[in-house]
């Protein structure tokens, strides 16, 4: 198991955000959390890189426990998030927010960059351009490949396609897929519930603070409940793609 | 039709500064320097300063100005700190320096390591609790203690109450060199000293801001959250931009006390962290060059038009609410800094950080939109 969590609480003053949550990531897996807006999913992804304090309950990554640790070290251990809002720095250049990616390194070797460059190719055309000029989908593009320049074992994503089109979404998502494949585990956290589904190999439904429902992602995908509430765009069985 | 402003001008020109070969640049700097000796020369006196002692004015308000604005910078400019109680540090320096000088008789060259160490520590003890405030509770904060410190200074028989510290002594003179003689006649010297230490500073800020540190603060600057899941210790870094930024604060006072000789809590105000803020703000947060210019143009109007002296903080309160409609990144912006504020991060210190720019919310904005779009589109393939 790579990632486990126990009977997660979180607060923001007395308001109970997370209330005992447990999930788990293993290794090599896509694991999504889905949930409307106030479910609890930013909260979760920032109590895991250490943005928040839990008030209970315990988080476990790699054998080691660190739900006291500091966000910083937990980067160390190779846990790793594109923040929310994709937390570009507006005023650093692609390639400084790349170098960032890589802080705890020190400089990053060339063959990090070009893999970067290499995923995400609109990166390399604007390396010299200031990280606030970019457009939507390139900020995403830059805030996954600055997170990866860390070396992570979980790459932690949130909402990674917000307010894109729905072709760099599609584009975004394929690129996840190949950061999966070869060997970075990743825990997303999505509103575009039907996507996410797709690509996941488990899912975690969030409710108001807990998990209201969990499986594998192809039978929440299929799931009357799910699809009621969350899949407006889902594939109809006939279209249905193999993804696993 | 696109107005041409100065950021036209000025951009191309720091991209060719930028393009210099490294020995060009050293020619321009040593210029500069000499430049900058030869400014307390009277010709140029009686144009900045007909109606007082030129090459005094120069010390202070104008050189102590400027060593503290470059200090102010690096926790405002570099990491995005806004510390409303600057004046703090800068008194605990000057207490430092009139407290050993009288009491212990040391030497000005000993006690200013003494006086930079011991802002340091104040630094330290400030930032400890209160850097995990972030924007305007830090800048209360900040404020609080500035006033702490004046107030502490005041009600201390030991900082000599209301009336201060008196007879504190001069730096000793060095041989016979007329330009290195301190004494209560002598105002060159002390403009000299001064010089020396804002050189001194510019040459460690600018390492800092090149080194790793500096890359911290920017990332601390600009987006804290991210900057920590990038493995930045952003409470450690900003406790050193605090620290580096009491340091300048510190030596500043130091000099500050062994020229006047005498101090009292009056002459550390609220209004001179204001002022330093305002130079910091007005020049170009960031850009040590602009900051310079903010702090000169703060400590000299004032006095090139002494007749006006008096309406000076309602002068700057216009001239501030001017700068923030026409021009809110300051005179001499980095290109870095005006790409932050179109974010809507990293402006004056945190203090727009938990509220997001035009920008930044139009993002939101329009995710919110896809959402309803996309529960638009649940209802209407339900429906059938």
């Amino acid at each position: 198991m790579l990632l486990e969590i126990a009977d997660l609480q979180v607060h923001y003053g007395k308001i109970e955000a997370i209330k005992g949550l447990s999930l788990q990531v293993d290794e090599g897996e896509i694991v999504t959390l889905i949930g409307s807006n106030g479910a609890g999913k930013t909260t979760t992804l920032k109590t895991i890189s250490g943005l928040r304090r839990p008030t209970a309950g315990s988080i476990v990554f790699d054998g080691q426990d660190i739900t006291k640790l500091a966000g910083h070290r937990r980067v160390q251990l190779g846990l790793c998030q594109a923040p929310e809002g994709r937390g570009i720095f507006p005023g650093m250049t692609v390639l400084e927010n790349l170098e960032m990616g890589a802080y705890i390194r020190g400089k990053p070797p060339a063959a990090d960059l070009d893999r970067a460059f290499s995923l995400f190719p609109r990166l390399a055309e604007r390396r010299r351009q200031q990280g606030g000029t970019l457009s939507g989908g390139e900020q995403q593009m830059l805030a996954i490949g600055r997170a990866l320049m860390a070396h992570p074992k979980l790459l932690l994503l949130d909402e990674p396609s917000m307010g894109l089109a729905p072709l760099i979404v599609t584009q975004i998502f394929a690129i996840l897929r190949e950061i999966n494949n070869s060997g970075t585990t990743i825990l997303l956290v999505e509103q575009n519930a039907s996507s996410a589904l797709q690509l996941s190999d488990r899912a975690y439904l969030l409710e108001t603070g807990r998990v209201v429902m969990s499986g594998a992602a192809h039978d929440l995908l299929y799931e009357p409940a799910v699809r009621d509430a969350y899949l407006g765009a889902a594939p109809q069985p006939e279209e249905r793609t193999d993804t696993s | 039709m696109r107005r041409i402003g100065l950021p036209d001008v000025i951009g191309p020109i720091s991209d060719r500064w930028s393009r210099l070969p490294t020995p060009a640049r050293y020619v321009v700097y040593v210029i500069a320097i000499v430049a900058a000796f030869a400014l307390p020369a009277d010709s140029i006196g009686s144009f900045m300063s007909p109606q007082s002692d030129w090459s005094a004015i120069l010390f202070y308000p104008i050189g102590v100005y400027i060593l503290l604005a470059i200090g102010l910078n690096v926790v405002v400019g570099q990491a995005g700190l806004l510390d409303l109680g600057y004046v703090a540090f800068f008194a605990i320096g000057g207490y430092t320096m009139g407290k050993i000088g009288l009491s212990l008789k040391w030497d000005f060259w000993v006690i200013l390591p003494c006086g930079i160490a011991a802002a340091a520590v104040a630094g330290v003890i400030l930032g400890a609790p209160t850097l995990r405030l972030r924007g305007d509770y830090l800048a209360i904060v900040t404020l609080g203690f500035g006033e702490i410190i004046r107030i502490t200074a005041n009600n201390l028989n030991f900082t000599g109450g209301p009336r201060g510290l008196s007879g504190i002594p001069n730096p000793p003179s060095v041989g016979s060199f007329s330009a290195l003689q301190f004494n209560v006649a002598t105002t060159k010297p002390f403009y000299y000293l001064v010089l020396v230490m804002i050189i001194l500073a510019i040459v460690l800020v600018k390492r800092l801001e090149r080194s790793r540190v500096g890359r911290a603060w920017a990332a601390i600057r600009e987006d804290e959250d991210a900057a920590e899941v990038m493995g930045v210790p952003t409470f450690r870094f900003k406790l050193w931009a605090f620290a580096i930024g009491a340091c300048i604060g510190g030596a500043a006072g130091v000099l500050f006390a062994a020229q006047t000789i005498s101090i009292t809590p009056e002459d550390f105000p609220f209004l001179l962290s204001s002022y330093i803020v305002v130079a910091v703000v007005l020049g170009g947060s960031g850009n040590l060059a602009g900051v310079i210019l903010g702090a000169f143009l703060v400590a000299w109007l004032p006095e090139r038009f002494r007749g006006f002296a008096d309406y000076r903080v309602l002068a700057f309160g216009g001239a501030l609410v001017l700068m923030m409609i026409v021009r809110p990144e300051g005179l001499l912006p980095s290109r870095r800094r005006r790409a932050e504020l179109a974010e809507g991060t990293g402006g004056m210190g945190s203090l727009g950080g938990g509220v997001g720019g035009a920008q930044t919310q139009a993002v939101r904005i329009e995710a919110v939109e896809t959402d309803a779009v996309q529960t638009g589109a649940v209802e209407s393939e339900a429906a059938p």
